[in-house]
């Protein structure tokens, strides 16, 4: 199974590698969706207190792009279907795309918090470090995990690109809340401390731990039908 | 004889409809077995019942020696098929797609060198990436692929289609040395002066049957 979820996740690298497609279109798109918030909300302080909490929409919407690609670049040309007949590990083929989708959500993330710094006025704390690594590797994990699970259920029916977002944001929501409750802990936003930010960290390795199991278990099924 | 396939009044259903109504067919190793018959007769059903991607709904089904109902994953992982669509990635290399199907299975670099060689891919064509490639050039690199993965058992599905004439000549060829290297081939296809040309034997499919040249169902 790990051989085969290597062998996956390094392909779609490679593939992201040459097309491009997070550089040239996702990292520019989350950007402009960090900037229109700042346009809406305009005041500073508001913006200041909200960014955990927009960092991370931004990073959601962004999802369901890297997603719909994820399964796009399979379906093209019947890939699905050359590897269900090829015998090839569903769970590998699951753990694959989701390690594949943690690493450009991991560096789109990244372009995100260097945005809520600059453009939100943001302050790291050094004595929050700890926590905004757990944080963004727990939800990040999480999100690929679901994303994977739900890109592979949409992936194979009519009308995948409204029905993929209709179907995974509402299951997303606990890693919404979790990550921009941790989030903010982290940055001290509001007072809150870092203490407070554990707990939905937590939340997080909770959810993780279920959509990796239940993911690894239920993607071959999903995919068959 | 060597049966790498043996039907037994397989049926297969979609939804409510039966697409396979009670198939009788043995294919021995080394055949190229055509498949011939009207649109929606159940030629690529019965590809698909083959390669493990629709299940048997009654009867029985021996590939490779082994159950289809029972060893599915064991058949899959023998068996290539190439539908309408070739199952490659248009932004990797030819030399990393057949890597890629080829790592599947665990195949070496001689192996996925061997099969981009046999192909002939492996001069000039091997880094350039596929949305480069004619349709002639993409067929070659998907049966490239089911080279490294080492597949017994080819099931094909109108291979011919949007192929020039010298593109439809380099696949009969290579079709010809894959089945004398000890690899089974059933060819579904409208094509039937070429393929009835390449095949050993020709199969009619009609209503979901095998029908044998005097009309009767098999």
């Amino acid at each position: 199974m790990f051989r085969v979820a290597r062998l996956i996740a390094a392909k779609d690298l490679r593939v992201e590698l040459r097309s491009r497609v997070v550089t040239n279109q996702v990292l520019p798109f989350a950007a402009i969706v960090m900037v229109m918030f700042a346009f809406a909300l305009n005041s500073d302080a508001v913006v200041s207190r909200v960014a955990p909490g927009l960092v991370w929409l931004a990073t959601l919407f962004s999802l369901l792009i890297l997603v719909q690609r994820s399964f796009a670049i399979e379906n093209a040309d019947g890939a699905t279907d050359a590897l269900r007949a090829a015998g090839v590990d569903p769970s590998g083929i699951f753990l694959g795309k989701a390690m594949a989708l943690a690493v450009q959500l991991a560096v789109l993330e990244l372009v995100l918090l260097v945005s809520a710094v600059v453009l939100y006025s943001t302050e790291l704390r050094v004595g929050g470090i700890v926590l905004l690594l757990v944080t963004f590797v727990a939800a990040t994990v999480g999100l690929a995990l679901v994303g994977t699970l739900y890109g592979g259920l949409a992936g194979g029916v009519r009308g995948r690109e409204t029905l993929l977002p209709l179907l995974l944001l509402p299951v997303v929501a606990p890693v919404l809340i979790g990550a921009t409750r941790a989030t903010e802990s982290a940055l001290g936003t509001g007072g809150a401390t870092v203490a407070d930010g554990w707990p939905w960290v937590g939340l997080l390795a909770v959810f993780v731990a279920l959509f990796s199991v239940g993911g690894t278990l239920a993607f071959g099924p999903l995919i068959e039908e | 004889m060597d049966p790498v396939v043996h039907l037994s009044n397989a049926v297969a259903v979609l939804g409510q409809f039966p697409v396979l109504a009670g198939v009788n067919l043995t294919v021995n190793r080394g055949e190229i077995v055509l498949l011939q018959g009207p649109n929606g007769a159940g030629k690529t059903s019965l590809l698909r019942l083959c390669a493990g991607l629709l299940p048997l709904a009654r009867g029985e089904a021996v590939l490779l020696g082994c159950d289809l109902r029972t060893q599915r994953e064991a058949v899959r992982s023998r068996v290539g098929l190439l539908g309408h669509a070739n199952g490659l990635y248009a932004d990797l290399t030819v030399g990393e797609n057949v890597r890629f199907w080829g790592a599947t299975v665990g195949a070496s670099k001689p192996e996925v060198q061997a099969a981009l060689q046999r192909m002939g891919l492996a001069q000039r064509l091997t880094d350039v990436a596929v949305s480069r490639l004619s349709a002639g050039q993409k067929r070659r690199t998907a049966l490239a692929c089911l080279i490294a993965r080492r597949a017994e058992l080819w099931l094909l599905d109108e291979p011919h289609a949007g192929l020039d004439a010298a593109a439809r000549d380099e696949l009969d060829a290579t079709l010809r040395d894959a089945a004398a290297a000890g690899a089974t081939i059933i060819v579904a296809s409208h094509e039937l002066e070429r393929a009835g040309a390449l095949a050993t034997r020709v199969v009619e499919v009609v209503g979901g049957q095998i029908r044998t040249p005097y009309g009767e169902v098999a």
